[in-house]
């Protein structure tokens, strides 16, 4: 593997609920993704992925086929069965991350990787002021002066059209699409290497959907970030994915070059996907 | 024979809450759990202080009872005498002679000495209770240091409004480790806690946790570099009894003549003050 990926899961297990002897032993044995036996959700099954710098992989499927699972999994932010999980930037991607310590973790969270939940109320402390939102990424990091706090805040704020007037309020005066982009400011406010964007855009309307992938966009191209992009809204992950992977039922099902998978779908699932398109 | 035991509580008890202090004193700035005993005081008004008193006084010590400053408030009165019926030590008002000081809300003004203890009472002693409700969750904060929030409450304050707005119990840093609630004392003795000769123990018997300071530990008071931490002003404030200044003062209106006072909030070091005054 001489590739420089700045990615690499291998084999992601995520089970949600105490597996019976049925379903640990053959998991393939049910039809979708829940043990009919003992009701465990197999969120996530033997997922792998790798992502290149600078890419921006996008991922499709329809709910409950596991996209926000592997998105809290590549943020270490929930437990895992099994699977192996390695980043260029961190120690050149020779330590599996599922495995180091809560300290380490935080760290590899903290400076490492940006995420922007689908809920903002996931994302963002909605009593405490915008700037304070921003910064508490940079508190995390060390940074102990107000002064190049507030700057780097106001600087990030502004950079993603929050009036500057605006930024001692909580994100919960603003509307959908503010705090969106509030939740963008913080995940990049330390510059990682890596973003995870799950459902941005979703439930905005659409000049401000735009507006919103607009940012992204130049996030990307400014920062170089490598991104994993979460949708179930194709047209997204037509205009911002290099390469695309469909989910069903916690599984990969068919991954290639967006434009291939738009125009030829193989898998029966992403055919009934990109003809639902409108 | 005597109905109860020596310092009231029976040797078992005070060998666990001794065990408890060890603990304490080995990770500074660390809550430690323990079993708080039933007193004949209600829990919330200074059972865990009373509880690492009685389980470290011995028949030599010479106590001290103080609440916020004052030796004779009805709640140090109460304590002082419940200690002395089941110990028989003997008890003083003056710092330098006590051996063992038990306090609430204050530290006295005369540094302690190495030989000496100081017992605080804690009302709350998570200091991150003011972020995080869930126990479950500040334990694993400390464990992992987690501590941006604590932080970023502080930021947010000055981002709001200017300044840091904490009051008394304002958190400290120990040894670069563990954020610790110093109990209510005012910002104005957090400096006393830093570098101490003397052993800090604290008891809170309603949370049932015990933390400690041994002597010599690094304790600041948290603060970013560019708002440094500060004490309460008290320049230009004499106290109108021992006409002391720049120590923590209580200020209060004369009835009568509508006039602004300023004491020392330490009664004991105001009296030796003027006792000292009088035999010149």
């Amino acid at each position: 593997m001489n590739e420089p990926f700045a990615l690499s899961l291998e084999g992601l297990v995520v089970r949600h609920g105490d597996a019976c002897a049925r379903c640990t032993r053959n998991p393939d044995s049910f039809q979708r993704n829940r043990c009919p036996d003992c009701g465990s959700i197999w969120a996530a099954r033997d997922i792998s992925l790798r992502v290149r710098e600078g890419e921006i992989l996008g991922i499709v499927g329809e709910s409950g086929s596991g996209k926000s699972t592997l998105m809290r999994a590549l943020y270490l932010d929930t437990e895992t069965v099994s699977g192996s999980y390695y980043l260029k930037s961190y120690r050149g991607g020779e330590e599996d991350v599922f495995k180091v310590n809560p300290r380490k973790r935080k760290h590899i969270r903290d400076h490492l990787l940006g995420m922007v939940y689908q809920n903002p109320h996931s994302g963002l402390r909605m009593p405490y002021s915008s700037s304070a939102n921003v910064a508490e990424k940079l508190i995390a990091a060390g940074n102990r002066s107000v002064a190049s706090m507030m700057g780097r805040t106001n600087s990030l704020l502004t950079h993603i059209e929050i009036p500057i007037n605006r930024v001692k309020e909580p994100p919960r005066n603003f509307s959908g699409g503010m705090q969106q982009r509030v939740q963008i400011a913080k995940a990049v406010a330390n510059n990682p290497p890596i973003l995870l964007l799950d459902e941005v855009s979703t439930g905005l309307d659409l000049s401000v959907q735009a507006r919103v992938l607009d940012l992204i966009k130049r996030v990307q191209r400014e920062f170089g970030v490598t991104m994993i992009i979460v949708s179930h809204d194709l047209a997204v992950v037509r205009l911002l994915a290099d390469r695309t992977v469909v989910m069903l039922d916690g599984r990969i099902v068919e991954q290639g070059v967006t434009d291939q998978i738009m125009e030829d779908p193989q898998h029966v699932y992403t055919q009934t996907l990109v003809n639902s398109l409108l | 024979m005597k109905d109860f035991n020596f310092a009231f509580l029976d040797e078992g008890s005070k060998r666990a809450i001794r065990r408890a202090l060890l603990k304490a004193v080995a990770i500074p700035g660390y809550q430690v759990p323990f079993g708080s005993r039933e007193l004949p005081i209600g829990r919330g008004w200074g059972t865990g202080g009373i509880q690492v008193t009685l389980a470290i006084i011995g028949d030599g010590d010479v106590l001290k009872v103080m609440d916020q400053g004052s030796d004779d408030s009805v709640n140090a009165i109460s304590i002082r005498n419940f200690v002395m019926a089941c110990t028989g030590v003997r008890t003083t008002t003056d710092s330098e002679a006590a051996t063992l000081i038990q306090s609430r809300h204050r530290i006295p003004e005369i540094p302690m000495r190495n030989d000496q203890i100081l017992v605080l009472q804690v009302p709350l002693p998570e200091p991150l209770r003011m972020t995080e409700e869930l126990e479950s969750v500040t334990k694993k904060m400390h464990a992992e240091m987690d501590y941006a929030i604590m932080w970023l409450a502080l930021y947010e304050n000055i981002v709001r409004v200017g300044e840091i707005e904490l009051g008394a119990d304002y958190p400290v840093m120990v040894e670069g480790r563990y954020i610790m609630a110093p109990s209510p004392i005012p910002r104005f003795d957090n400096p006393k806690l830093h570098m101490s000769e003397t052993l800090c123990l604290f008891g809170a018997g309603r949370e049932k946790k015990i933390y400690a300071l041994p002597p010599y530990t690094d304790v600041r008071s948290l603060c970013f570099e560019d708002h440094p931490f500060r004490v309460e002003d008290m320049s230009g404030r004499v106290c109108h009894l021992c006409g002391a200044r720049d120590v923590y003062m209580d200020e209060f209106f004369d009835s009568a003549s509508g006039d602004r006072l300023f004491q020392c909030s330490d009664s004991g070091y105001c009296e030796k003050r003027r006792r000292a005054a009088s035999h010149e």
